[in-house]
């Protein structure tokens, strides 16, 4: 394995709000090669989008980054000045957002949106820029960006609109891109471009990628490794085959038992018993505890990761699990 | 866009004809001006010959016929009181009116904008409190009061300001302005002042209220996710986003004022238009009444077109129903 260009250990992003602390990231390891793409899975409010927005230093009060460190290519980005953290975002990690509709200022044309993204790092002429911004449209698939630069957001369709974010997010050649369920407002055909395009724009430059989603098959198809989130925290982490064909956490069982695909048709869908716990008042030890079939009286202790099997989990019955 | 043009020409026009129609049958239903023109000892001759003279014995319908006529001819008539054509009478007091407005408005939106913007970016601050604990006193506190404590602080015992009128005036192709002089400053301050102060309580709570919504959206935090400054961020791209309910206000507060300065031109003895209107009412001046409130209507006309315009301007989904 090459040097990872991001190392992520032991984050934590806590909302310290009027009801409590919210610890929507609590301890969170992970790390991703140049040209790679790490697929980030779990359930609503697991803490993904936070995750994201923590790695960009984009966390607004009254949450705060209260521990771990964020390495980007051995630089560490945890505690940088804010001017220096500006600086980060956008050159060397980008962001893409879920909803392609709302992303884009309706005001403002396609081409000085994605000039102000370009002239945030660089210092260039109009003609330059136009160019470049063009260049831009053209590689993420636009048809006739020249004429396009002029356009509105409302003149262009949700997945022009998203491809139109994708290259505002290429256009500094970041060494990191995360990208935050970009697809899930798009219908299925322009997902599967959008993905394919995604995977090839990225592997042409190298550039590692974060692609958060609730959908396994996305996660399946264009990740290298995986990690399943769940109350803040990373119960289940390694390469995507294995973990995909052979999830060891409960969690993880029961988010791949739910997907209606692996299911004969007429048995009742599985699904995992229970609610998301309120991040407010986790239970003791592990989180998943309350939902989980397995749940005895040793989950009430915290819980490190042990590498089983190629991957990190963290879960003490694992252990027995993959013995027998 | 020509389309839209003419559309909205002859929407104009049919609005200033029953605008006219209306004023007239009002302005009539007032009083009898007769009986404030000629004194009540004068031969019973010279009053039929008066009434004659000034149209007055013919029925409603005819003399709003004659009205028209005239109107459209760019003749609005004679004041009774002062006589003089009164398109010159509401032109020459049209300027002082106009610079106390645009003053008033101008530099409650300049003002009030990037203070309500500071308050919605940073709602918890102490100093945003503070300012919308006083725009709440700019709403409740009625004009005429900040006007005459304006007077009596500023006036009366700093001595600072003068308390009324419009000072040294220069004329500039043919119109007298008081802000090109240092003392026609000094004059309008405190009548600029009071108008304003309600104004600025309107735009900092129309910005503070635009920027709180703005800065929780997704175009906000994905220009910071490209590493926009925060300059960048709140004047590039919540700026235009925010302005076209704060240009909707400033076009109708402009037309308000500048049709209703009423109390403040009157405490500050401001020879406007605002004192014209009360002064003729007073005299049953009815030529004078009719211009003015057709006047006052045509610039609500204008102004709303220009603010559709600015709408256009600022956002392109407004524009797309218009080709
Ligand atoms: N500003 C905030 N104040 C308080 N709590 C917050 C704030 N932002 C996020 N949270 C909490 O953090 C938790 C994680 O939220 P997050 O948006 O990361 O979930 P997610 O995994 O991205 O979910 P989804 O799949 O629905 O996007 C949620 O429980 C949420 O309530
Ligand atoms: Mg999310």
């Amino acid at each position: 394995m090459t040097q990872p260009v991001l190392e992520v250990a032991g984050l934590a992003t806590h909302f310290f709000t009027r009801e409590g602390v919210v610890k929507a990231v609590d301890g969170v390891d992970l790390s991703v090669a140049r040209g790679k793409v790490l697929g980030l899975v779990g359930e609503s409010g697991s803490g993904k989008t936070v995750t994201g927005f923590s790695l960009m230093g984009l966390i607004d009060p009254p949450g705060k980054i209260v521990a771990g460190s964020v390495k980007l290519a051995g630089r560490e980005l945890v505690g940088l000045s804010p001017d220096a953290m500006r600086q980060v975002r956008g050159r060397q990690i980008a962001m893409i957002f879920q909803d392609p509709m709302m992303t884009l200022n309706p005001v403002l044309r396609i081409g000085t949106q994605i000039a102000m993204a370009l002239r945030a790092h660089e210092t260039l002429s109009n003609a330059e820029a136009r160019r470049r911004v063009a260049a831009a449209l053209g590689r993420v698939g636009i048809p006739s960006p020249e004429e396009r630069l002029d356009a509105y957001p409302h003149q262009f369709s949700g997945g022009m609109r998203q491809r139109v974010a994708i290259a505002i997010a290429l256009i500094n050649r970041p060494d990191l891109i995360i990208a935050d369920e970009p697809t899930t407002a798009l219908d299925v055909t322009i997902q599967g471009q959008i993905l394919s395009e995604m995977q090839k724009l990225c592997r042409e430059r190298e550039t590692a990628l974060i692609w958060i989603t609730h959908d396994l098959s996305v996660v399946a198809g264009l990740a290298d490794a995986v990690c399943v989130m769940y109350a803040g925290r990373i119960v289940e982490k390694g390469d995507v085959r294995a973990v995909l064909e052979r999830p060891l956490h409960p969690y993880t069982i029961g988010l791949i038992g739910s997907i209606p695909s692996h299911n004969r048709r007429g048995v009742p869908l599985r699904q995992i018993p229970g609610m998301t716990p309120s991040l407010l008042r986790l239970p003791a030890g592990c989180p998943f505890r309350t939902r989980c079939p397995r749940a005895d009286a040793a989950c009430v202790n915290d819980i490190p990761p042990q590498i089983i099997d190629g991957r990190e989990v963290r879960c003490v019955h694992v252990n027995a699990m993959s013995a027998a | 866009m020509v389309g839209f043009l003419i559309q909205r020409l002859l929407q104009a026009a049919v609005v200033m004809v029953v605008i006219s129609a209306m004023v007239f049958v009002g302005v009539f239903a007032i009083g009898n001006p007769i009986d404030v023109l000629i004194s009540p000892d004068v031969t019973q001759q010279i009053r039929l010959d008066t009434i004659k003279a000034y149209g007055l014995d013919q029925p409603l319908w005819r003399q709003y016929l004659t009205f028209i006529t005239r109107l459209v001819q760019g003749n609005f008539g004679r004041s009774f009181v002062f006589n003089m054509p009164v398109l010159d009478l509401i032109l020459s007091r049209l300027p002082a009116t106009l610079e106390l407005t645009l003053a008033a408005v101008l530099g409650a939106a300049l003002i009030g904008v990037p203070l309500g913007m500071f308050a919605g970016y940073r709602p918890d601050s102490i100093a945003a409190k503070l300012l919308m604990g006083l725009s709440v006193l700019g709403f409740s506190v009625p004009t005429f009061w900040i006007g005459l404590i304006l007077i009596l602080v500023f006036a009366v015992n700093l001595g600072w300001l003068p308390a009324g009128g419009r000072g040294a005036t220069v004329s500039v192709l043919g119109v007298e302005w008081s802000f090109l002089t240092l003392e026609g400053l000094k004059h309008l301050l405190l009548p600029a002042l009071t108008l304003s102060l309600f104004r600025l309580a309107l735009m900092i709570r129309l910005a503070r209220a635009g920027m709180r919504e703005a800065i929780l959206s997704d175009y906000v935090k994905f220009a910071r996710a490209q590493g926009l400054s925060e300059a960048k961020v709140i004047w590039g791209h919540v700026l235009k986003n925010i302005s076209i309910p704060i240009v909707t206000v400033f076009g109708l507060e402009f037309g308000a004022t500048l049709a209703f300065a009423v109390v403040t031109e009157t405490i500050f003895s401001w020879p406007g238009l605002g004192k014209l209107i009360i002064d003729s009412i007073q005299s049953l001046d009815r030529p004078v009444m009719v211009a003015y409130l057709m006047l006052v209507a045509f610039l609500f006309i204008m102004i709303n077109f220009v603010v559709d315009i600015a709408y256009a301007a600022l956002d392109p989904r407004l524009r797309a129903g218009r080709a």
